[in-house]
């Protein structure tokens, strides 16, 4: 276990160096996600401005999910590249090399690469969610900053299950399905927001369908000290997040599964 | 011109066969679309305050944008990108055309034959089951199509320009994804333009980017009066000028000083 974590620390600096060398392009498209990540932000504070409330939530608290959404987002995205690229390999046969070496698959997709771009992605997610706790008069309980951080491991996690899940199907159609773009990144787009505003039939898909809502929106209301408006009790708004976590090891299963019926392309 | 013609034409053709990649974007922009319905359904929902837009209006705007998207200048040419990776970018600088009027001639199908595939059937979906409604008038209508032309030109020139600064930085992301950034924020798409705060009316106005999205649609939906067109359109046209000039000088100076890759 300890040997993997080294191995994997290895990875991710060999990674970080190759990406420093082109420190031009580097920062460009930092910049790039910076601008399109704010932006978004920017969206819902235009919207704040126009019409005061969003069905009885104020803009702190429309900030606060999308903060803890985005954060989880950026670090399941960075740490995730590598499953990104898998449909690749698998298509030129590169992945045969993978299995040649004497550790898990899943640990060498994930320190193929880490993105540092994608702190385009977390900042403003933590800009969003820093402002949004100075103005909403939170208590920093031990619970809540408990509650908080398990709710970001366990948003990272859904959506890294949801990467590996889409990566693990190229197994058998050998390209990646872009179509499962709509759940990850649809996902994100839908639990920015509270999840009461949409419509049931929608709710219920990202609440027992992909559970994102559980992760962000349940947790959340409670280290608000919200009562939810779709009257979940606060026991379960604590013990949401951790759906996320064994949705993660699930798909870790399933990747396995995968793995030993993999076929090569042969080329 | 018969040349440039026929790399449109070819182009086109050559890019109409990724349908299922096609297909992928159709699902992704119905789901995106029934996403930012909702969410600005429920902000409408939340005022009986006046809005400088209807919620009408703006349920059709988003479903124009969605069914456009892939207008928008949001990647460089992956072709071009290989060509001036492998050295073959030597080839189009013997090529007995002139190299500005034939990249633009290519990014003019690039933007095109992606969009048309995904904006048919997203309208028809969108007109069938998400009631979106049809063009205020047969004016409207007229000056929409070619307010949207000159938005897809208009797409194409700044595409063109991202483009020629791959002559530069030989992959061309970074300056991509900045100008799509803005691209995002200031034509529209995020959030419609009226709805943007009246200080910052006047900077939005005078940028380039609503020519993309903001002004075809709102012909569309009578926003902006027929009276009114042609000052809306001299916008658009007169970015077009500044783009293809911008693209011009910088395509110049890029050649002066062009490295041709690998052998």
């Amino acid at each position: 276990m300890l040997d993997n974590l080294y191995v994997y620390r290895r990875f991710l600096a060999v990674s970080v160096r190759a990406q420093m060398q082109y420190r031009a392009s580097f920062i460009m498209r930092l910049g790039g996600q910076l601008i399109i990540t704010a932006g978004e932000f920017m969206a819902i504070l235009v919207l704040f401005d126009r019409f005061e409330s969003l069905i009885g939530w104020n803009v702190y608290q429309v900030a606060f999910f999308y903060g803890v959404v985005n954060i989880a987002f950026a670090l399941a995205d960075a740490l995730t590249t590598g499953f990104d690229l898998f449909g690749d390999m698998v298509k030129s046969g590169d992945f045969d090399r993978i299995l040649t070496r004497p550790r898990s698959t899943a640990l060498q997709l994930a320190g193929q690469e880490l993105t540092l771009r994608r702190i385009g992605k977390f900042v403003p997610g933590l800009v969003a969610l820093i402002w949004a706790a100075m103005n909403l008069d939170l208590n920093w309980t031990v619970a809540n900053v408990g509650l908080l951080t398990l709710s970001i491991a366990g948003g990272a996690s859904l959506f890294s299950g949801l990467i590996v899940l889409q990566a693990t199907l190229a197994f058998w159609t050998t390209e990646t399905l872009e179509m499962m773009n709509t759940v990850t990144y649809g996902g994100r787009e839908t639990t920015q927001y509270p999840i009461n505003i949409y419509r049931t039939w929608f709710r219920n898909v990202f609440t027992f369908g992909i559970p994102l809502a559980t992760v962000s929106y349940f947790p959340s209301l409670a280290i608000m000290g919200t009562p939810d408006p779709l009257g979940t009790p606060l026991w379960f708004q604590y013990l949401a997040p951790l759906i996320g976590i064994s949705f993660l090891y699930a798909t870790l299963h399933v990747w396995r599964f995968g793995v030993r019926h993999y076929l090569s392309t042969g080329s | 011109m018969i040349s440039y013609w026929a790399v449109i034409s070819a182009r086109f053709r050559s890019l109409l066969q990724y349908r299922s990649a096609a297909l992928a974007g159709l699902v992704t922009q119905i789901v995106w679309g029934i996403i930012r319905v909702m969410v600005f359904q429920a902000f409408y929902r939340s005022t009986n305050a006046e809005q400088p837009i209807s919620g009408s209006d703006v349920e059709t705007y988003i479903w124009l944008g969605q069914a456009f998207l892939a207008a928008l200048p949001w990647n460089i040419d992956t072709d071009l990108r290989a060509l001036i990776r492998s050295g073959g970018i030597g080839y189009e600088l013997v090529r007995p055309v002139n190299l500005y009027a034939y990249w633009l001639s290519r990014a003019l199908s690039w933007r095109t034959a992606p969009m048309l595939m995904r904006a048919v059937p997203l309208l028809a979906f969108a007109f069938i089951f998400m009631g979106m409604a049809p063009p205020v008038s047969l004016e409207a209508a007229a000056a929409f199509a070619v307010s949207m032309c000159a938005a897809v030109i208009l797409s194409a020139a700044i595409t063109t320009f991202l483009n020629i600064t791959m002559l530069w930085t030989i992959t061309g992301d970074g300056v991509t994804q900045v100008t799509f950034g803005l691209v995002l924020i200031f034509s529209g798409m995020l959030v419609p333009l009226p709805l943007f705060p009246d200080w910052s009316q006047p900077v939005i106005n005078a940028m380039p980017f609503r020519g993309l999205v903001d002004t075809p649609y709102r012909l569309y939906l009578g926003h902006i009066p027929i009276s009114e067109f042609s000052g809306h359109l001299a916008h658009q046209l007169a970015w077009i000028v500044a783009f293809v000039i911008a693209g011009r000088i910088a395509m110049a100076k890029a050649l002066n000083r062009v490295v041709v890759q690998g052998g």
